[in-house]
């Protein structure tokens, strides 16, 4: 089942929001309902799903509704029209008590402004949504040190938010929200407000904290650098719609518009694209059957100078030189008896970025290995088509 | 501009003199000797302690909440009042300031939460509370003396409606002034309206409340020296016997005083918000 679930959700602000509604279903735009009656679309038929555990960034510049669209799944903004499933309930629907509840154990959320009580203690603001809750004194304060010692505040329990960094303030927040143990974080927003170096920092972090305590999390961003880097699955709005959902990939390689192709161009290939995306068919191969003669025979009508050798199951087995194939020959040995094993070996998952340093030291190719078999290779002149071209022309190139 | 008559005259005091006085007199009888006990009592205890234990709990109180400079003042300013024969007026006009506060506190702050929160109250309390602050304070002195008779009480009354105001548009102020980002993580978090006032707005409020409680006791001060004119006791009597018999050193004397208790109340209550900011 799906952690969130926004199903065509929609809020018009106003004097008579549903009218506005009614407007968007006859295919009115937005401008015109604000010329017409006044009233702004803030959301309009907003549907997605996140998943458990799922890191989940809607992206989108100011005004592009995201921060209301985060508002609307725990409510604080009420939403005119959709639904919003939470574990499967429909939080547009329930009473106030049940708001309450759901928002005490199954949403927590993270903000720009770091929104801490100033006459808080760390500890105290970290204890905040348990103390709503009527946790008792001693285990609430034990939650709460566990949340801080989880940011890497330990020590400062007994600070004052104003005496904190930014980026410290921020790790407070982040504290308060995980120190309720709900399943589901929302970040609105969340490290926009710090210097480069310390959201970096905090980013890293986050992701260590969501892949150690498997959490669902809803972040917001304009940043597409930083949604990109974060995002499993990457939603981008414009105007108060969505007008893609997919992974960083996905949307990179077939932007869904111009606004979506437009924003992506400029993004810096090398910390997106994967070796998988740049790596070619390792084609030309010998099996572990094949003797020197075939292997140079091989190489010559594929101009190498080297090649890779597998076994059956496609196993890496080393590299065979040119050299090496020859002298084999000469001396009547095995192919195996002469392979070379100098060579870098990457995984499918390792981003352009990294591959850059591999290359520049190896005179051979990197071999992308998944499972200890070889499923590509990547050259030199691969990393470089991909760094100018990304994926799309690069592949085309290869061919 | 005389197109119709307005007999706003005759009926108020119709409705004075024929309903509100001999209907209610009970009422006001009893709301009378309930402020007047009141008043009495605090007044009582105030002229029972010797006097340099209580200007030993001014300097105290200043030391700590403003400062060497504003207790070394305090500590001359409470001489003065020793030295010109002015101590017991002062404690007087001292308890109708605090009974008259102790009133508009209790009533202001709470009105002000509700204001804050609900518009619509808002709408209706706020010319109220202009009428209460611009009225000319003699008007109201009139029918005070006329319900509640001459003397204390008819002060603390006259004083209470001249200081509420502020205590309640402060208060209003400072809830309405608690970021909006706090508000919404308090919400976040799944509290109730209660805990959200009482666990985050309340305590951010806090500094400008403070101010509106400073700034209720001053105008409380001012009148409860205007109102010594209906009888009230303190240090505005001795103002007005200068004045009714011209003598100018008489009137130094009593203004003085004033001045000096002013000065060491505002400090007092303003150290007072200004450790709350903290």
């Amino acid at each position: 089942m799906n952690k969130i679930h926004v199903k065509n959700l929609t809020k018009v602000f106003g004097s008579n929001p549903k009218e506005g509604v009614k407007r968007l279903h006859k295919g009115q735009t937005k401008e015109q309902i604000l010329k017409e009656t006044g009233m702004t679309v803030g959301v309009n038929n907003a549907s997605f799903e996140v998943k458990p555990g799922e890191f989940f960034v809607l992206m989108g510049l100011s005004g592009s509704g995201k921060s209301t669209l985060i508002r609307l799944i725990n409510r604080l903004i009420e939403p005119t029209d959709g639904e919003v499933l939470i574990d499967g309930q429909d939080i547009t629907k329930m009473n106030k008590n049940d708001l309450m509840q759901t928002r005490r154990k199954k949403l927590s959320m993270v903000f720009q402004k770091f929104a801490l009580f100033p006459h808080r203690t760390v500890l105290e603001n970290v204890a905040y949504g348990l103390e709503v809750q009527g946790v008792e004194k001693g285990i609430r304060e034990e939650k709460a040190q566990k949340a801080i010692e989880d940011v890497g505040l330990k020590g400062y329990e007994n600070s004052y938010p104003d005496q904190l960094s930014g980026g410290m303030q921020q790790r407070v927040g982040l504290a308060r929200a995980l120190a309720n143990d709900s399943d589901i974080l929302l970040m609105d927003e969340a490290f926009s407000a710090l210097d480069p170096i310390i959201r970096k920092e905090m980013q890293d972090e986050l992701l260590q904290l969501q892949s150690k305590l498997g959490k669902t999390i809803l972040f917001i961003t304009h940043d597409l650098d930083e949604a990109l880097k974060l995002g499993d699955r990457i939603a981008i709005m414009k105007n108060g719609e969505i007008v893609q959902i997919g992974t960083a990939e996905e949307i990179l390689e077939n932007p869904a518009n111009e606004y979506v192709y437009n924003f992506v161009e400029d993004v810096d290939r090398s910390k997106v694209l994967m070796a998988s995306n740049i790596m070619k068919k390792p084609d030309v191969i010998t099996t572990w059957k094949d003797g020197p003669r075939v292997a140079m025979k091989k190489m010559e009508d594929a101009g190498l100078s080297s090649i890779f050798v597998v076994d059956k199951d496609k196993n890496l087995k080393g590299i065979l030189t040119i050299d090496a194939a020859i002298k084999a020959y000469k001396e009547n040995k095995w192919v195996e008896d002469v392979l070379e094993s100098d060579f870098h070996t990457t995984a499918p998952t390792t981003p352009l970025s990294e591959l850059i340093g591999l290359a520049a030291e190896s005179k051979y190719p990197i071999a992308v290995v998944e499972e200890n078999k070889l499923v590509g290779i990547i050259v030199r002149v691969s990393i470089l088509s991909g760094l100018v071209l990304g994926k799309e022309q690069s592949e085309g190139m290869k061919e | 501009m005389n197109y119709f008559t307005l007999p706003l005259e005759d009926w108020t005091n119709d409705f004075v003199y024929d309903w509100l006085i001999p209907v209610m007199g009970g009422f006001f009888d009893s709301v009378s000797s309930m402020i007047s006990f009141f008043i009495n009592g605090v007044a009582d205890l105030f002229l029972m302690i010797p006097a340099e234990i209580i200007a030993l709990l001014f300097v105290l109180l200043a030391w700590k909440l403003a400062g060497k400079g504003i207790a070394i003042f305090t500590l001359i300013g409470t001489l003065y009042l020793g030295s010109v024969n002015l101590w017991e007026d002062a404690m007087l006009t001292l308890a109708v300031v605090v009974v008259a506060t102790f009133f508009s506190i209790i009533i202001g702050l709470p009105l002000g939460i509700l204001t804050a929160k609900y518009t619509v109250l808002d709408k209706i309390v706020r010319p109220i509370l202009d009428f209460m602050q611009t009225l000319p304070s003699f008007v109201y002195l009139i029918p005070a003396i006329l319900l509640f008779g001459l003397g204390e009480v008819p002060a603390v009354i006259s004083t209470f409606v001249f200081a509420t105001p502020p205590a309640v548009r402060m208060t209003t102020l400072a809830i309405k002034q608690v970021p909006e980002d706090m508000v919404e993580a308090a919400r976040a978090f799944g509290s109730t309206s209660w805990q959200m006032l009482v666990k985050v707005q309340l305590p951010v409020a806090i500094p400008t409340i403070m101010a509106g409680v400073n700034q209720t006791i001053m105008l409380a001060l001012s009148m409860a020296v205007i109102a010594s004119m209906i009888g009230a006791p303190g240090l505005g009597s001795t103002v007005l016997a200068g004045i009714s018999s011209v003598n100018v050193g008489l009137g130094l004397v009593g203004g003085l005083g004033i001045v000096v208790l002013a000065i060491i109340l505002d400090r007092i209550t303003q150290g007072l918000g200004n450790k709350n900011k903290k």
